[in-house]
């Protein structure tokens, strides 16, 4: 079983943005597509470790801002010519809400 | 739009008129002045441009212009003007006499007379009909209501335009090319579109049926209604068009009927002077009707019992009928046709034979994925026929194997995978695909342009993009054959010898930076959305090379109005701050002028301190760099920096970043004026202003330079007579020295040139481009001509930037601390274990 946490509205996260928490230790980036759809992925980049929540989202992506890596929201692997894969972490909304997976428990 | 006064042009000269021509010159009359008239006029003043005094009548009040580029002008994607083949300016050059909107009504082959409308009586010694063909329109009842209109001219694309600015529904009838077209411009302008086509699949003529249904589902796909197997009954709408009327009884609403079913040779004038007229002017293998002074070319005429309605075969004409003229032989022998198109960004590509039949056998290659359909059809081993949907870059290949009807037995197994593939090349190299073309394979079919005519062209010293088009034309109309005429260039002169026109801004837009720019600019654009919607983005929301640009361009031309989106800016810009390799942020409190003070360096040290940065570090520009501080951390180092009088010292920003000084006369024996105070005047008045790319200014006090002043973008040099205005240089991977602007007397002369060199590099400049490239694109003397020598332009810009400024003065710092998107920096709440 996964165990849901409720991390705030959809209105909370800006639109073609993104928002950040910490979650069992690993910083967690949370963002918000142009079609209100929400993906959350561990924030590290793949290549060097950059904060993805800090990169301008278009599409179902995100561009890292360190050295513009175009990362896959819904898979967390790097598109175009580049390699890695950054983790996702499973998210859903229900109504407003926002609800991450706790990942100490998943992994249980 | 070009309107010609066709009683400004009718100045007859009426002596030529009674008496015969003067000298050695005949009188050439073209009626037409379309793409078929006006081309034949030019084949012959190549061969012979003395032989023949010309005048053109033509029925439009234009000048010639691409009809069949008529429908990016619905869609929006051009202008008139650029559809205009030949100006104003090639009638004169060329002598040739224009009576436009003006049609010809009668012929008198006896007297060797024209009549127009107005009454004028022209001699000729060679008449040319080149009166295309008329719009067929289905006598169905209400065919003739208001609001009913054919796609033949600029008055059909005007009178779409004014019935598409409010809405509602269109009905297209006829699902060709040309309805195809229609109701494509009419979606993009805003209007809901019923296409009705009475046969089974769209454009059964050009496509078979599988690539028909393709079509058919990508454009409905776009938004458009297609009903196959539709058959009109009756107009509908008293007084207006209100719907139309399928025979089994179902009502569409409509209150624009377009009717594109078919064109028809015009050949009323020709009959009523009695030529011989079939389908269309009979005419003989260089174009002479069955009269030896009158000839035709064009849509209108039949020739060996075929008329066409396609352009290639036209150019195929005028060529026949030049050389005839000027006493060459060169037959016409008929044209194998193609049809090339791009409907709603589809390609679709069809030539020859592809009904199939007895002895045809298909290859046929489809890739559902990608929408790709390709089929060719073979007979004794000889491609007789192709239909491409999807993927149309072997069309021109599969023509000419067509046209040769060369044995491909050999390559028979791999035909269908291309042309590259199946020369053994094995890799899709388009370069070699387009290297193995024969110098007679057509290029542009626009415009008939054969690969040995573009190689000549590179060869006679156009090397680039623009310059093959202005010389031959190749690329010049549709644009499909921009990306072979591109090969040709790099294989003609090398990689290195072509020049790069301007390149696209990114892959979600097939335009480049100043055409998206001026489109913002003329049409008035407000927000990135509309950018993208008006331009065919070609993506949802962007990427994030095109966002921050559009942000930019839109920010610069609606000062004051156009709200930032902070979204569309790189994190720096979006938090005031610079992102470090770990993610932490550096800070940069504005020293105007690099002068500072006790109190903002205690506030500076107590920052350090207290958010234990771990670093701090005097910068290039003469500033100090916090380093290390953590996002949530930045509003309140902020605020304690506000607190002692500092602001925001934009060291992130695409915009005025630091002014460098040296202290000038106030304190070094060599120095000629108040370097400093200048640099600060100069700072206090150019922070905050957006621009394309970072800016830096210093002032130097004399000679001497110690403030680096030629390698800023803009660059003072004090002397003792005034200052020397130095612009355009760069510290970067590659060094650039300024050049020298002006020089002027005055503070207040150096602060006014500063403002319109910064405004004509923020309206002008690309998105991302330093003002050294950009100076070296566009020229010192460009930059001069409009900053020093245009004194009512530079007042111009100069009073534009103020403007500008009086909006983007304020401290992003402060807003920040008074708590402005404070999501941005605290993370979310969550109860974490």
């Amino acid at each position: 079983m996964t165990d849901w946490i409720d991390i705030g509205t959809l209105a909370g996260l800006p639109l073609r943005g993104s928002r950040t928490l910490t979650l069992g230790g690993q910083p967690v980036a949370v963002f918000r597509t142009h079609d209100d759809q929400v993906f959350a992925l561990i924030d590290r980049c793949p290549h060097k470790g950059g904060p993805l929540s800090a990169g301008i989202v278009h599409g179902h992506a995100v561009a890292c801002p360190l050295h513009n890596l175009r990362i896959s929201l819904a898979t967390g692997a790097a598109l175009g010519e580049e390699a890695g894969c950054t983790p996702v972490v499973p998210v859903r909304v229900e109504g407003e809400r926002i609800l991450l997976a706790s990942p100490v428990r998943a992994a249980a | 739009m070009e309107f010609l006064e066709a009683r400004a042009i009718l100045t007859d000269d009426s002596a030529a008129e009674t008496a015969p021509a003067v000298g050695t010159r005949q009188h050439l009359v073209v009626i037409g002045n379309g793409m078929a008239g006006c081309r034949a006029v030019e084949e012959l003043l190549a061969r012979d441009g003395a032989r023949f005094r010309v005048t053109i009548f033509g029925a439009e009040p234009h000048v010639n212009y691409n009809r069949i580029m008529l429908s990016p002008v619905l869609a929006g994607e051009k202008t008139f003007q650029e559809i205009v083949i030949n100006d104003s300016g090639w009638y004169a050059q060329h002598g040739i006499e224009l009576v436009a909107g003006d049609p010809v009504l009668a012929i008198d082959r006896a007297a060797r007379t024209v009549t127009a409308r107005s009454g004028r009586v022209t001699r000729y010694d060679k008449l040319l009909i080149a009166t295309g063909s008329d719009p067929f329109i289905i006598p169905v009842p209400g065919h003739d209501l208001p609001g009913v209109i054919s796609f033949r001219d600029m008055a059909d694309v005007d009178a779409m335009l004014a019935a598409a600015c409010d809405g509602g529904d269109a009905v297209v009838i006829g699902g060709g090319l040309l309805g195809l077209e229609a109701a494509h411009g009419l979606t993009l302008r805003g209007m809901k579109v019923t296409v009705l086509h009475l046969m089974p699949t769209l454009m059964e003529r050009q496509l078979d049926e599988a690539a028909g249904w393709l079509l058919k589902s990508a454009l409905e796909a776009r938004g458009q209604t297609i009903l196959t197997g539709a058959d009109t009954a009756a107009i509908l709408g008293d007084g207006k068009v209100e719907g139309v009327q399928l025979k089994d009884g179902r009502v569409i609403p409509a209150k624009l009927v377009v009717m594109a079913v078919g064109i028809r040779p015009s050949v009323k004038l020709a009959r009523e002077a009695g030529l011989a007229v079939g389908r269309g002017i009979q005419v003989d293998d260089h174009m002479v009707t069955s009269d030896a002074n009158v000839l035709a070319v064009g849509e209108c005429v039949e020739h060996d019992g075929q008329c066409y309605g396609l352009v290639a075969p036209l150019w195929d004409m005028c060529r026949s009928l030049a050389d005839g003229l000027v006493a060459r032989t060169n037959p016409y022998r008929g044209s194998v046709t193609s049809t090339k198109l791009k409907v709603a960004g589809l390609d679709v590509f069809s030539a020859g034979d592809f009904s199939g039949g007895e002895g045809c056998e298909d290859i046929v290659l489809r890739d559902a994925a990608r929408g790709i359909y390709k089929r060719v059809v073979l007979k004794d081993d000889r491609v007789i026929g192709t239909v491409l949907f999807g993927d149309t870059s072997d069309g021109g290949w599969h023509f000419d194997l067509i046209k040769k009807g060369e044995d491909v037995a050999p390559i028979r197994d791999v035909l269908i995978y291309g042309q590259a593939f199946a020369s053994g090349g094995g890799l899709a190299d388009p370069k070699a695909a387009v290297a193995a073309l024969s110098d007679d394979a057509e290029i542009c079919g626009c415009n008939g342009v054969s690969k040995g005519q573009v190689v000549a062209t590179i060869q006679g010293g156009a090397c680039s993009l623009d310059a093959v088009r202005a010389g031959c034309k190749a690329s010049a109309s549709c644009g499909s054959c921009t990306g072979i005429v591109e090969s040709l260039l790099a294989l003609t002169l090398g990689e290195d010898g072509v020049q790069a026109g301007p390149r696209t801004m990114c892959k979600c837009t097939t335009y480049g930076h100043d055409k998206v720019r001026r489109a913002i600019v003329e049409r008035g654009m407000k927000a990135i959305p509309e950018v993208m919607q008006t331009l065919h983005w070609s993506t949802p929301d962007g990427c994030s090379s095109c966002r921050p640009a559009l942000n930019y361009y839109l920010l610069c031309a609606l000062p004051g109005e156009y709200v930032d989106d902070q979204q569309s800016r790189f994190v720096n810009e979006r938090l005031h701050a610079n992102i470090q390799k770990d993610g932490t942020y550096s800070v940069v409190p504005r020293m105007w002028g690099g002068v500072t003070t006790p109190t903002e360096l205690r506030a500076i040290a107590d920052v350090v301190e207290k958010y234990n940065a771990p670093m701090v570090k005097v910068t290039g520009g003469q500033r100090l760099d916090i380093f290390g501080i953590h996002k949530e951390d930045l509003p309140a180092v902020w605020a304690d920096l506000n607190a002692a009088g500092m602001v925001s010292g934009h060291a992130y920003a695409k915009a005025l970043r630091t002014v460098k000084t040296c202290v000038g006369s106030e304190w070094c024996r060599f120095g000629t004026q108040d370097s400093t105070g200048l640099g600060i005047r100069l700072e206090r008045g150019f922070w905050g202003s957006w621009m394309p790319h970072k800016f830096k200014m210093a002032v130097s006090g004399c000679p001497r330079n110690c403030a680096e002043a030629t390698i800023k973008d803009f660059g003072v040099i004090c002397v003792d007579s005034g200052y020397e205005l130095h612009v355009g240089g760069n510290g970067g991977i590659h060094v650039r020295a300024t050049d020298l602007l002006t020089k002027v007397a005055t503070e207040e002369e150096a602060m006014h040139i500063a403002a319109a060199f910064v405004q004509l590099y923020r309206e002008e400049a690309r998105y991302l481009e330093r003002t050294a490239p950009w100076i070296e694109r566009v020229g010192l003397a460009y930059v001069t001509a409009r900053v020093v020598e245009d004194e009512a332009g530079r007042d111009a810009l100069a009073a534009r930037f103020w403007h500008s400024q009086s909006f983007s003065q304020d401290d992003p710092w402060a807003d920040r601390v008074a708590g402005a998107d404070a999501g941005l920096h605290q993370p979310l709440l969550v109860a974490a274990e």
